[in-house]
């Protein structure tokens, strides 16, 4: 697999940040550039390719994209509903809109809708705790979440 | 009311270079580059501030800081904890994205005192529009000739990046966020050696929370008895409190520390549809819950609501009333230990399993009647075993739901239906 020469510039930009030596402080980054790049998904080669360009061994840099959550080993939809279940949210009816968006969409959280365009994922807190319920649209945060507000929001991904 | 962090948070374009400019920022910062300052007087100004780190641990600041070996030969760094994940907490995001410049100048500030001419300020995955104006901010600092080396032809440099994390609470423990910058999986390191000494790349770093760093220029412009003054003995100026559930108008609130729990509970609208208040966790998922009669006579500083029974945390309260089900809230946050512990601790990795999975057998109506006693040992054995404190943090919320709330879950074992829900 190789790497476009628009993410390698993007994930030097990154590397710069670090001292000398240290490129792989950018591991991070640089597995999001390439899964955005790659229907939002990490293979194994992927994750190799990064490896390699910043000159680290495969195993440390597919630690890294296991451990954390932004990764996504699995087929997903072009945009991921990331949807807070926890406390604050659920105090505010958060279960019954999951329920609401999973009904919508008609697909269970963790699936991803049949035309591949969204995928539905119940995560821990995403740091909104005040504008509960929320969710967060790829980059986008929601927050005061009602079912009419869902449904808009949602009709309105392409 | 709003006095520090959030003094400029009604303005247009509160977060501009400009707004922070207008309303004095930068000017300790300036002093520093003329060369107006010693690292003395400010670790000075600070320990009579009484700052205490507002990230949970509550260590004070200018201590931490006086810590820092900064005659030490090779680099040094100073880090910012924007890592923000605990349940209930939302704070520095706001700080971000409606005073990025305070959190710069804050760093800058802090580099000086350390010798750190390096830093990074540690913004959680998620939060991409803070770390989009925490950007702006930066660059209009760069271009304003307040960062970068040798600035202003002195002799103090400062370069400061944003790192942005991927999806991991752990990581906002400090020794975590360092293997996580480093570019591994963010699992706590033990301690000692402390970051001070041996820290990010091996260097002597010092780590500190948003707010902490926020609150730094304030003090120093106004003075530290000033901020002190603002808050009651022991927990100096004001604090960010978030309060969130079942209230009017959740929000964050920056007031005094000291202040009556139930005078915040009125600033945040009030039990909504006139509730009654059922139970308070006063400081983020972690912090024990506290009864409403007894969060009522609380008042919220570090000492007023230890002697309450909690933690004051991060400032994190969560509001339930008498609609909430105990054994479904206590559930919902032993999953997130569950879900959020590295793997590195036995005590951690298995017990958190073995908390969530117990309560979700209460839920599902397959509880045993042995199941509380259960629970209670799970929790004893994680408490204090582990190497970071996630492991105290997934025990503590445990210990106090079943003491404060036990005839909810013995009524869910019995009946395999919730007390309270119908």
């Amino acid at each position: 697999m190789i790497i476009s020469d628009s993410a390698k510039k993007q994930i030097d930009i990154w590397i710069e940040k670090y001292p000398q030596g240290k490129q792989s402080s950018a591991v991070m980054e640089a597995l999001k550039l390439v899964q955005a790049e790659n229907d939002n998904q990490l293979t194994s080669e992927a994750i190799q390719a990064v490896a390699d360009y910043l000159d680290m061994p495969g195993i440390a840099a597919a630690e890294v994209a296991t451990f954390y959550e932004n990764y996504n080993h699995k087929p997903v939809g072009k945009h991921i509903i990331r949807f807070c279940h926890n406390i604050s949210c659920m105090l505010n009816g958060a279960d019954d809109l999951i329920t609401h968006l999973e009904t919508k969409l008609g697909v269970k959280t963790g699936e991803v809708t049949k035309d591949g365009l969204i995928s539905v994922k119940k995560v821990e807190c995403l740091g909104a705790c005040v504008g509960a319920p929320m969710f967060q649209i790829d980059d986008q945060y929601y927050e005061h979440l009602t079912a009419d507000k869902i449904d808009d929001i949602v009709d309105g991904l392409k | 009311m709003n006095e520090v962090c959030f003094k400029n948070i009604d303005k247009d374009q509160c977060w501009s270079l400009e707004t922070y400019e207008a309303s004095g920022g930068y000017s300790t910062w300036r002093k520093i580059l003329k060369g107006e300052y010693t690292p003395d007087e400010i670790i000075n100004e600070l320990k009579t501030s009484g700052l205490r780190g507002r990230g949970g641990a509550g260590f004070p600041t200018g201590l931490k800081w006086s810590f820092m070996p900064r005659n030490a030969q090779g680099q040094k760094y100073v880090i910012c904890n924007s890592d923000e994940g605990e349940p209930g907490t939302c704070k520095d995001r706001d700080i971000l994205r409606f005073n990025p410049h305070s959190v710069i100048e804050g760093m800058a500030i802090g580099s000086f005192v350390m010798n750190a001419t390096i830093g990074y300020n540690y913004i959680r995955g998620e939060f991409m529009e803070p770390f989009n104006r925490f950007e702006g901010a930066l660059k209009e600092a760069y271009a304003a000739g307040l960062l970068g080396k040798n600035i202003n032809a002195s002799e103090v440099s400062f370069d400061l990046y944003s790192h942005l994390g991927a999806g991991a609470y752990i990581v906002g423990e400090e020794t975590a966020l360092l293997e996580s910058l480093e570019g591994k999986k963010g699992q706590p390191r033990f301690k000692p050696p402390f970051p001070a000494n041996v820290g990010l790349y091996g260097k002597p770093t010092t780590i500190n929370n948003t707010e902490s760093f926020a609150s730094v220029p304030e003090i120093m412009s106004k003075g530290g008895q000033w901020f002190a003054d603002l808050g009651v003995e022991n927990s100096g100026g004001t604090k960010l409190f978030s309060v969130s559930g079942h209230v009017n108008n959740p929000a964050n609130f920056e007031v005094s520390m000291g202040m009556p729990f139930s005078e915040l509970l009125e600033l945040a609208g009030g039990m909504r549809n006139g509730a009654k208040l059922k139970a308070v966790i006063p400081g983020g998922s972690s912090t024990p819950v506290l009864t409403a009669e007894v969060a009522m006579g609380m008042t919220m500083d570090y000492d007023g609501i230890e002697k309450a029974g909690s933690m004051l945390g991060a400032g994190s309260v969560i509001i339930m009333d008498e609609s909430t089900c105990m054994v479904k809230a206590l559930t919902r946050l032993a999953h997130f230990y569950y879900d959020e512990s590295c793997g590195q601790c036995t005590p951690c990795r298995e017990g958190t399993g073995w908390l969530y999975r117990v309560l979700k057998r209460i839920m599902d109506g397959k509880g045993k009647a042995e199941d509380i006693d259960l629970l209670m040992s799970v929790q004893e054995k994680i408490m204090g075993n582990t190497i970071c404190a996630l492991g105290d943090a997934a025990a503590m919320p445990v210990e106090s739901f079943l003491r404060n709330f036990r005839e909810e879950f013995e009524y869910y074992i019995e009946h395999g239906k919730s007390m309270v829900e119908k």
